[in-house]
């Protein structure tokens, strides 16, 4: 379980600089959440807090995952515990092939949590197994991380570790911004698929579209680093309708 | 990465980070310091040599000397570091044992064969099975070879260059100083003086070396310089593949390693040289190290081909420029090259492809990574002489930073004397970002893992141009090398 408590942040070294300004929020085992908002509300701020991204820092609240404060943590150290970032934009790393990097990381978190790394071949066959089920282009695995992929072809790569990990709290950047319909299906494809009663998401979206594939148990909207409304799936429709207006100070929204 | 927490927790209790740092204790047979024409007789006569090499030897410290007093070392270079004191150096040092050349292993000194195996150097059965053939120089002098039976049967020649002078003289004196002449450079001729061994070999025409040739360098005794010699020759249509390891103890004085090697291949003949050097680079601090002025160069005759590829780890200051002279027409010569200069280390190397006959071409892709205070420099220079029509060249220069107290930079010098040549450039310089290392960390990957990975991964196109076991150490090298630099 995550349970995000009266969480603020600001930009590293930057005075007031605040963009996550009280959040609270709880995902259990389980749960697909969708966070919704406006360009500038902190929905990525969010997402990349929760991962341990050291631009920012935390300077009040906290993050519990299972009870425990992950809010000192490394990425990595994250990471272990079994949080999964799919970027929005994903870094692009020269000479590293996904192959490499995927069973580097999947061997440090094995070790991490003092399991057995998984032998080269049968990592190969987890690997070549969903590379197919995501629909990747198998030249494109033979290239350097990130290096020259497409927009879409990021975002699949993503869908890749997501799948080959197997976090048990995944949390999608944006993760459908840049994507055409098929590849927006292939993602949801693979989160319907990996949906479980062990594992949670954080779907973090501008839009409703990608929601209209994935069915999240709670949408919360987020206004000005604050959560402005929870509710079930429908929220997400209502701010189809009518975008996210009534949220904004302009329109005299609560905050 | 179990054993790789190892190796920190040692270098920890030393107070640096070199895994090779340890000294054997074996009985050294040590010639007085200095440098004086006795001290070149008392080498020349330790080593039995004929009356032709003490005479090559003395020209060159008569040379040396002259040099020394005029216009002393070359200043060219962007290193920095207080005036070698020559005379308190010690030109031979050699373990006792080995006076007498052994025999076999079996005579080597067991300290000796002990320190090898801790450097994962293998002499014993093990070489057999690695399918390498390995000459072991300890200080000034060969303890071992191996498989010279088996490669005799090809009629391949592996053995230290002691040994050589004495059992193929004809050879060796045919090819000494071909390619690089005992006037070549001040560093070139204090070593044509004083070269202690080294190693030889000879691949007859059209024998392919089916196994890798390899010479192990280890610098022992405090206070020595280290001297090798290492001569190369592959016949016509001939083929080898020759490997150099290299590492010193951890000492607080600096160590003088100035080493020579001339490749020869003759027509269509092929020589790949891979270099892992990994001298000790000096503490964190900037204390000790090795100060490595090497000078390596290659003669291709008509179609053949010269490949250096190095990963440079080591020593306090590098200077090393392997270059090919593409004097045959068709001839082809490349160069590959990692190079790190992490903490107070500083790097200048490159090389220079001298374009002398028809269609010759070359290639050359240097990867400078500084970390720390480390100052790396590529200085490369590209020759294309009147008669080089077609000459074509083909150079990458690439700098990556890890942090801002480091240095990086890029001397080519392009000579362009035949209008038909085709000359490419490409430079970068690039910073491991943080957006690198956030991604892989967020996938688990720990920071110093992460960096390794953008390292190593940004160095590809040259380790890959390693055998296979090469590159894995050459991997390692650079994860074990960047350590303390992270983080």
């Amino acid at each position: 379980m995550l349970e995000i408590q009266n969480l603020h942040a600001s930009v590293l070294d930057i005075e007031n600089s605040e963009i996550l300004k009280g959040v609270d929020l709880k995902v259990n085992k389980g749960e697909v959440h969708a966070i919704m908002g406006p360009n500038g509300s902190g929905k990525s701020t969010l997402a990349n807090v929760l991962m341990g991204r050291p631009d920012y820092e935390v300077t009040d609240g906290d993050i519990l995952v299972d009870g425990e404060s992950i809010a000192e943590l490394r990425p990595d150290q994250r990471a272990h515990l079994g949080l999964f970032l799919a970027f929005q934009y994903p870094a692009e790393i020269p000479g590293v092939r996904p192959w490499q990097f995927l069973k580097a990381a999947h061997d440090a978190k094995a070790e991490a949590r003092g399991e057995e790394k998984m032998s080269v071949r049968n990592f190969t066959k987890l690997f070549d197994e969903k590379v197919e089920a995501v629909g990747i282009n198998p030249d494109l695995v033979k290239r350097s991380l990130n290096e020259g992929f497409s927009g879409g072809e990021k975002k699949r790569n993503e869908m890749l570790q997501l799948e080959v990990l197997q976090p048990s709290m995944a949390i999608l950047d944006e993760t459908d911004s840049g994507l055409d319909v098929d590849a927006l299906r292939i993602v949801a494809e693979g989160v319907n698929s990996m949906r479980s009663p062990e594992r949670s998401f954080i779907v973090v979206t501008h839009y409703q579209r990608l929601l209209n594939y994935i069915t999240p148990d709670i949408v919360h909207i987020l206004v000005d680093g604050k959560i402005a409304q929870t509710g079930g799936p429908e929220l997400a429709l209502v701010v189809e309708k009518d975008g996210y207006r009534e949220y904004l100070p302009a329109a005299g929204a609560t905050g | 990465m179990a054993n790789q927490k190892t190796i920190s927790r040692e270098s920890d209790l030393s107070g640096q980070e070199y895994q090779w740092g340890f000294v054997t204790d074996v009985e050294t047979d040590l010639a007085p310091k200095g440098l004086s024409e006795d001290i070149v007789r008392l080498i020349s006569s330790k080593k039995d040599e004929p009356a032709w090499l003490l005479e090559w030897r003395l020209k060159a410290y008569r040379h040396w000397v002259q040099l020394s007093d005029s216009e002393g070392e070359p200043d060219w270079a962007m290193i920095d570091y207080p005036s070698i004191d020559y005379q308190d150096i010690y030109y031979y040092a050699a373990p006792k044992a080995a006076t007498e050349a052994p025999k076999s292993l079996d005579d080597v000194d067991p300290e000796m064969l002990a320190t090898f195996e801790k450097l994962g150097i293998p002499l014993q059965e093990r070489a057999k099975l690695a399918g390498v053939a390995v000459d072991a120089v300890f200080d000034s002098v060969s303890v071992a070879t191996t498989m010279e039976e088996q490669l005799g049967e090809l009629g391949i020649i592996f053995c230290s260059f002691s040994e050589a002078v004495k059992n193929h003289p004809e050879l060796v004196k045919k090819y000494l100083g071909s390619v690089v002449p005992y006037t070549d450079n001040f560093f070139a001729t204090l070593n044509a003086a004083v070269f202690s061994d080294g190693s030889f070999a000879y691949i007859p025409p059209g024998v392919k070396c089916p196994i890798e040739l390899m010479t192990y360098f280890r610098i022992n005794t405090e206070g020595s310089g280290q001297f090798e010699r290492t001569l190369i020759v592959a016949d016509k249509g001939a083929y080898v593949s020759y490997l150099e390891g290299c590492t010193a103890p951890f000492r607080k004085t600096h160590q003088l390693h100035a080493a020579t090697v001339e490749l020869v291949a003759l027509d269509d003949a092929e020589i790949k040289y891979s270099t892992i050097q990994n001298w000790f680079p000096g503490t964190p601090e900037g204390e000790g190290g090795v100060y490595n002025f090497v000078t390596k160069r290659g003669r291709a005759d008509k179609n053949a081909k010269i490949s250096w590829t190095q990963v440079e780890t080591g020593s306090a200051i590098t200077w090393k420029y392997p270059s090919v002279i593409l004097r045959g027409d068709n001839s082809v010569g490349e160069f590959f090259s990692v190079a790190l200069a992490n903490n107070h280390q500083q790097a200048d190397t490159g090389t220079k492809m001298i374009h002398i006959g028809k269609n010759t071409k070359s290639t050359i892709v240097s990867k400078g990574i500084s970390a720390g205070r480390g100052n790396n420099t590529y200085r490369g220079q590209v020759q294309i002489m009147p008669g080089a029509e077609n000459a074509v060249n083909h150079t990458q220069c690439d700098s990556l930073l890890v942090g801002d107290q480091c240095g990086a930079h890029t001397v080519p010098y392009i000579e362009v004397r035949n209008p038909t040549a085709r000359l490419e450039h490409e430079a970068s310089t690039s910073k491991v970002s943080d957006d690198q290392l956030f991604y892989l960390m967020a996938r688990g990957l720990s920071e110093e893992e992460a960096h390794h990975m953008i390292i190593t991964g940004w160095s590809r196109d040259v380790i890959r141009e390693l055998p296979f076991e090469f590159a894995l150490e050459a991997g390692q090298l650079l994860k074990v090398s960047l350590e303390g630099a992270v983080g």
